[in-house]
């Protein structure tokens, strides 16, 4: 038997057995499920006629490719950060997170077992938002699927981050729809969510290139069109790993276990 | 092998703990438990007891001096320690939404060798209520809730915080009658609690804090040797304390006058009794709320409290 079977195997378990737990709570909580479900779904659509008013042919857009990726954006946003930053304060103010640290479970663990269920999520609502697009909006196939994926990780991987993160410093669960509000604002206008990264004034767009989920939403957007340059899709990953970097670092640093007292 | 690991299976030397805000709860302690022991800590409110604990199950790093468990550091050497410890917290810590059983599945998943759900929640009389969900559980069931989760991984070593608060009589009972089976069972078990009777029905060994120090530790015998017994009674109508025969002829090493309730502490409980009783006897009066008992815990642990005050 390899060393490496033997300590993955429990480390499986324990994610397995926490990630379950917490699809359970995400099932029962009906307001995050609803702002999960409905928003990424819905709210792309609604932003469509002024998108339509964009000139897009002449950035090689189409109307299908960006609603899409703004769908993939909202999503997460809603179905993983927020939803995520509610379950990460609420297990903290019930003393969840203190009591399973007392077990066998390392912090890394707790974080993404934790994290699981949001992702999954996340996750599936992407695949679904492509597959519903290609076929609705006639967006046709991604042309560089590998970025796409490259995206995909990026964005849901950040989004749990920067939900821990958030969660450091909020107090309660009520509180957390307004520590929230930075980083869903500034991703919505300036990440390319709820406008497209391409039809920002050039200077604006390479302070905007710079935000968390900015490579991620790029990345799936080019993975769609082809349109990005082996140089400018090295430079996008790396600020995302920069970002994926700083924010586990911040997370270590500044994670908060127990309520204030 | 070193012989420590198997004698020693919690060692304790000069342990600090000071919070952020530069309170320092823990100033100090030292003490060791054996494998088989139960081991209590008493105290008050605020005497260190949970602070102390939370350094010996690994959740914090002390500020100074050391913290063994099993041989092992329990906050670096987490991953050494912890599938063989049980910990109950102060308090709950189970998502309010999940069942009773959910939260045994998720927790057992979590767990190295865990024993069956159901048997668990059984030896903690809660097998009946594995599909209620935890908000709807009494304070009482919670504590027995998170005691079942403890015991789930059969841990050689089981930190309880004050286990049997918010229990009613019967579920205390219940809760001791298991910590003892566990006991013989050659589980090493370490309590606080702010019940006397509870530290002195169970503990093999016990320390009493105070102020974040040990103040006095050894058995039980040991620690309420040397102190006084009581005998305390309300004084008849009429009757001031200056009418009872002189103190220091009945015994008496120290008095309080609480209202009309007259206490006396004695360390020759015999002859101070007979000589009250046959006081009143003379006088023809009644004592009314008449007690009468030999040193206990509780005794020294006012008797700590009142030193304290004194010194400080």
């Amino acid at each position: 038997m390899s060393g490496g079977t033997v300590t993955w195997a429990p480390a499986r378990r324990r994610l397995r057995a926490l990630a379950r737990a917490e699809l359970t709570l995400l099932g029962r909580n009906r307001g995050v499920v609803f702002v999960a479900l409905v928003v990424p779904l819905s709210l792309p659509f609604t932003v469509r006629p002024a998108i339509d008013q964009l000139d897009l042919k002449k950035e090689g857009l189409t109307a299908g490719a960006v609603v899409m990726t703004a769908a993939i954006g909202f999503s997460f946003l809603f179905a993983v950060y927020t939803s995520l930053v509610n379950a990460y304060v609420a297990r903290r103010e019930e003393l969840v997170l203190k009591r399973l640290r007392t077990g066998e479970l390392s912090d890394a663990e707790i974080l993404t077992g934790t994290a699981l269920p949001a992702v999954g999520l996340g996750l599936a609502q992407a695949l679904l938002l492509c597959a519903g697009c290609a076929v609705l909006l006639h967006a046709g196939v991604p042309k560089a699927p590998y970025l796409m994926l490259l995206g995909l990780v990026a964005g849901l991987v950040l989004s749990a981050a920067l939900a821990a993160l958030t969660a450091s410093f909020t107090r309660t669960t009520e509180s957390s729809q307004v520590t929230a509000v930075p980083v869903v604002f500034l991703s919505m206008m300036g990440s390319g969510i709820a406008i497209p990264a391409e039809v920002l004034p050039d200077r604006i767009a390479s302070v905007c290139e710079l935000l968390p989920l900015s490579p991620a939403i790029r990345l799936i957007s080019a993975g769609w069109t082809g349109r990005l340059s082996a140089q400018e899709v090295l430079m996008t990953v790396a600020i995302a790993l920069a970002w994926t970097v700083v924010a586990v670092f911040a997370v270590r640093r500044w994670f908060r276990w127990e309520p204030r007292r | 092998m070193n012989i420590d690991e198997h004698e020693h299976v919690i060692e304790v030397t000069d342990l600090r703990r000071v919070y952020g805000g530069g309170f320092e709860a823990v100033r100090g302690i030292g003490f060791s438990v054996t494998r088989g022991e139960v081991f209590a800590l008493l105290g008050t409110n605020g005497a260190g007891k949970t602070s102390t604990v939370e350094l010996l199950e690994g959740l914090a790093p002390p500020s100074g001096g050391r913290v063994r468990v099993l041989g092992h550091d329990p906050f670096l050497e987490r991953a050494a320690v912890r599938p063989r410890t049980g910990v109950m917290l102060q308090e709950g810590g189970f998502p309010s939404d999940l069942t009773v059983s959910e939260t045994a599945r998720m927790w057992a998943g979590c767990t190295t060798g865990a024993r069956p759900e159901a048997e668990a929640l059984g030896l903690v009389g809660l097998g009946g209520k594995s599909q209620v969900r935890v908000k709807q559980l009494s304070g009482g069931e919670r504590r027995r809730l998170d005691l079942a989760l403890a015991l789930l991984g059969e841990p050689e070593v089981l930190f309880l915080d004050e286990p049997t608060t918010g229990l009613d009589a019967e579920g205390r009972r219940d809760t001791w009658e298991l910590v003892r089976t566990l006991r013989d069972a050659g589980t090493t078990v370490l309590l606080t609690t702010h019940y006397l009777e509870e530290a002195e029905g169970l503990a093999d060994r016990l320390a009493i804090l105070h102020e974040g120090r040990i103040a006095t530790s050894g058995t039980p015998a040991e620690v309420t040797a040397g102190r006084p017994s009581r005998i305390s009674f309300e004084l008849p109508a009429g009757y001031f304390l200056g009418d009872l025969p002189p103190l220091a002829e009945l015994g008496v090493c120290g008095h309080e006058l609480d209202g009309r309730v007259v206490r006396l502490r004695t360390r020759e409980l015999q002859r101070t009794a007979t000589r009250v009783l046959a006081w009143a006897e003379r006088a023809g009066v009644e004592l009314h709320r008449l007690e009468v008992r030999s040193a206990s815990l509780e005794e020294a642990f006012l008797g700590i409290a009142r030193e304290q005050e004194v010194r400080a």
